[in-house]
């Protein structure tokens, strides 16, 4: 208790320089929170997208993004006839701008594709999706930016489309996208009798194996993997991930520089404190102790502060209709171990050197001069 | 215990220096040239002479703080250097009593006096025992929870005396301990340190330039050209 005393009140002598010290923790914590989880986040939309109603996604073997991935019509007709298979829906990616937005995604899909079934149609009806070439439907923030209605053409790209329904999904990428029917979207991005993907829900989940084996013995050029196996192997969402922990350790390590000065700073000048210490009995374990207590207990208020900032932080970015569907705010319980894990490891090395030099005090030196 | 048994304890050596030589600066400063002394359990014994002369010195290598360059300092029979755990030393087996009462200002009385029981790993129902017992006989109990800053410089060199003594040393190195107080307190707190000391069995080995006080010691030592002189009037 008195351990714990002592951590406390050298902590408080320096009100200030402690709280900065907590400020510099919190806030690269929050960065990191807040960062981490966006693009957490936008990964888990992606995928959900892919993963809508699936169990594989098939793809073009060794493509760095799927946009890029083309997978003839051919393979989905003959794949929708495999007897594990219950559904196969090919989906085609594109990106086109329009005059209000320089990114929009869409979708090539079906009518019977999962995404147009799940979603909710707050206006049209999906029995008169894909009647006609110039058919969309609009997500319901993308009708929201285009200034579109029911029955309304809107342009997009180097074409203009004719408005059939507007759906509401729970996903930004869907909410913010265009769904063209799948041949209309072969069409305007010239991938004739293509697809980026081909979304697979087999009747019988033990048969993964078996429809990955059959997809690699009759399409050498194509891959299909389980949604969670594409989510850790997909190139690009490792590079976010990467990038976001990258920006995030940044951050943090800029807070341990913050702590480590304040953990010298203390040290400096408590010289003789340490001195007393170690003549009442205080070994160099407990002297280190006591200063990584001090920088644990910083970096445990920052994460704890810097938690709260972040979520609320979150919570306000939610609230952006802009945003609206782009940004999930649910916080994995495995990240908020990581960013506390690393907050308290960048207290402990941002101690290391006052903690060596605290332990390298000669009482007797200390006790001599004032 | 027998009288011999006792007579036999009490006349055991607990602190021996043979031949010690100390000098700071790399050498241009040498403040202890072949000092010889031994004291007994129990004893009181004054260090005196000028300031510089080494008495501060003689107590850190008691005290383990500080190493000879040449000689041998040994307490209850061991050798400081050769101790395998100097922690021991300073946990069991010293106590220090400084000129500046070298307190933490920001922690309480009580804190101040637990830290050697902290440090040792002595059981808190133990140690609050033993703290009740030392400020009960100091006068300080109800200054338990004050802060070091809110007491008398009596209050503080008594509180230094009872953190010195949290652990039952079986001996009190005490350098100056009433040198900061005035001379009415100064009176005070040695009665007491005395007192304390008698009662525990307690070895006190204490530097001082008060004359006054020093005679009040079993033995009154002079530091004089790096030697301890024993002047024959001293008891």
């Amino acid at each position: 208790m008195i351990f714990v005393r002592l951590v406390w009140t050298n902590l408080q002598r320096h009100r200030i320089r402690s709280l900065i010290s907590v400020a510099g923790i919190a806030f690269s914590v929050a960065a990191m929170l807040t960062v981490v989880t966006i693009l957490q986040g936008a990964i888990g939309m992606f995928s959900g997208i892919l993963s809508s109603d699936s169990e594989i996604i098939v793809f073009e073997r060794n493509v760095s993004d799927l946009f890029f991935s083309s997978v003839p019509q051919s393979a989905a007709d003959a794949i929708t006839k495999w007897p594990m298979v219950s559904h196969a829906d090919p989906v085609l990616f594109g990106v086109v701008s329009s005059a209000s937005n320089p990114i929009i995604t869409c979708f090539g899909v079906t009518a019977e594709d999962p995404r147009m079934r799940k979603a909710v149609w707050v206006a049209g009806d999906r029995a008169n999706f894909g009647q006609h070439a110039d058919d969309v439907a609009l997500g319901e923030r993308a009708a929201e930016f285009l200034g579109a209605t029911l029955g309304s053409h809107v342009p997009i790209g180097h074409a203009t489309f004719h408005v059939i329904g507007i759906v509401k999904t729970a996903n930004g990428f869907e909410d913010g996208g265009v769904f063209m029917p799948l041949a209309s979207a072969q069409n305007f991005f010239h991938k004739q009798g293509s697809s980026s993907v081909i979304t697979i829900k087999l009747r019988n989940k033990d048969d993964v194996a078996a429809f990955k084996g059959m997809v690699k013995s009759n399409y050498s050029n194509l891959v299909g993997l389980e949604n969670a196996e594409f989510n850790r192997s997909y190139s690009q969402f490792k590079i976010l991930k990467a990038t976001a922990w990258a920006v995030g350790g940044c951050g943090l390590l800029l807070g341990g520089f913050g702590v480590a000065n304040t953990m010298i700073m203390s040290v400096f000048t408590r010289i003789r404190e340490i001195a007393i210490l170690r003549v009442n009995g205080f070994s160099n374990v407990q002297i280190a102790s006591m200063i990584f207590g001090e920088s644990a207990m910083v970096s445990l208020l920052g994460a704890v502060a810097g938690l709260s900032i972040g979520t609320c932080f979150l919570y306000a970015l939610k609230l952006v209709p802009a945003l609206h569907g782009y940004v999930d705010v649910t916080i994995r319980p495995m990240i908020l171990l990581i960013v506390i894990v690393l907050a308290l490891l960048t207290g402990v090395a941002g101690a290391l050197y006052p903690a060596f030099y605290a332990m390298r005090i000669r009482a007797v030196e200390a006790l001599r001069f004032e | 215990m027998t009288n011999a048994a006792q007579h036999n304890e009490q006349s055991r050596v607990v602190l021996r220096a043979e031949d010690v030589w100390k000098s700071y600066d790399d050498e241009t400063i040498t403040v202890l040239q072949g000092a010889n002394f031994e004291a007994v359990q129990g004893q009181t014994v004054a260090l005196c002479g000028p300031s510089g002369c080494g008495k501060s010195t003689l107590l850190h290598l008691f005290g383990g703080l500080d190493t000879p360059d040449r000689g041998r300092v040994a307490v209850n029979g061991i050798e400081v250097n050769e101790r395998r755990n100097l922690l021991r030393l300073l946990r069991h087996e010293v106590g220090f009593v400084f000129q500046l009462h070298n307190l933490i200002p920001d922690l309480t009385l009580e804190e101040n006096c637990l830290i050697p029981t902290v440090a040792a790993g002595i059981d808190r129902r133990i140690a609050q025992a033993r703290l009740r017992q030392l400020t009960d006989r100091t006068g300080l109990s109800h200054r338990l929870g004050q802060r070091i800053q809110k007491l008398s410089g009596g209050e503080r060199q008594r509180t230094a005396l009872c953190r010195a003594l949290m652990n039952k040393p079986k001996i009190l190195l005490a350098d100056e301990p009433t040198g900061s107080l005035d001379e009415h307190t100064s009176a005070i707190v040695f009665e007491l340190l005395l007192d304390v000391v008698a009662t525990e069995g307690v070895t006190l080995l204490m530097a001082t330039h008060d004359r006054g006080l020093a005679e009040r010691c079993d033995r009154v030592l002079e530091m004089r050209d790096g030697k301890i002189h024993e002047p024959e009037y001293a008891r």
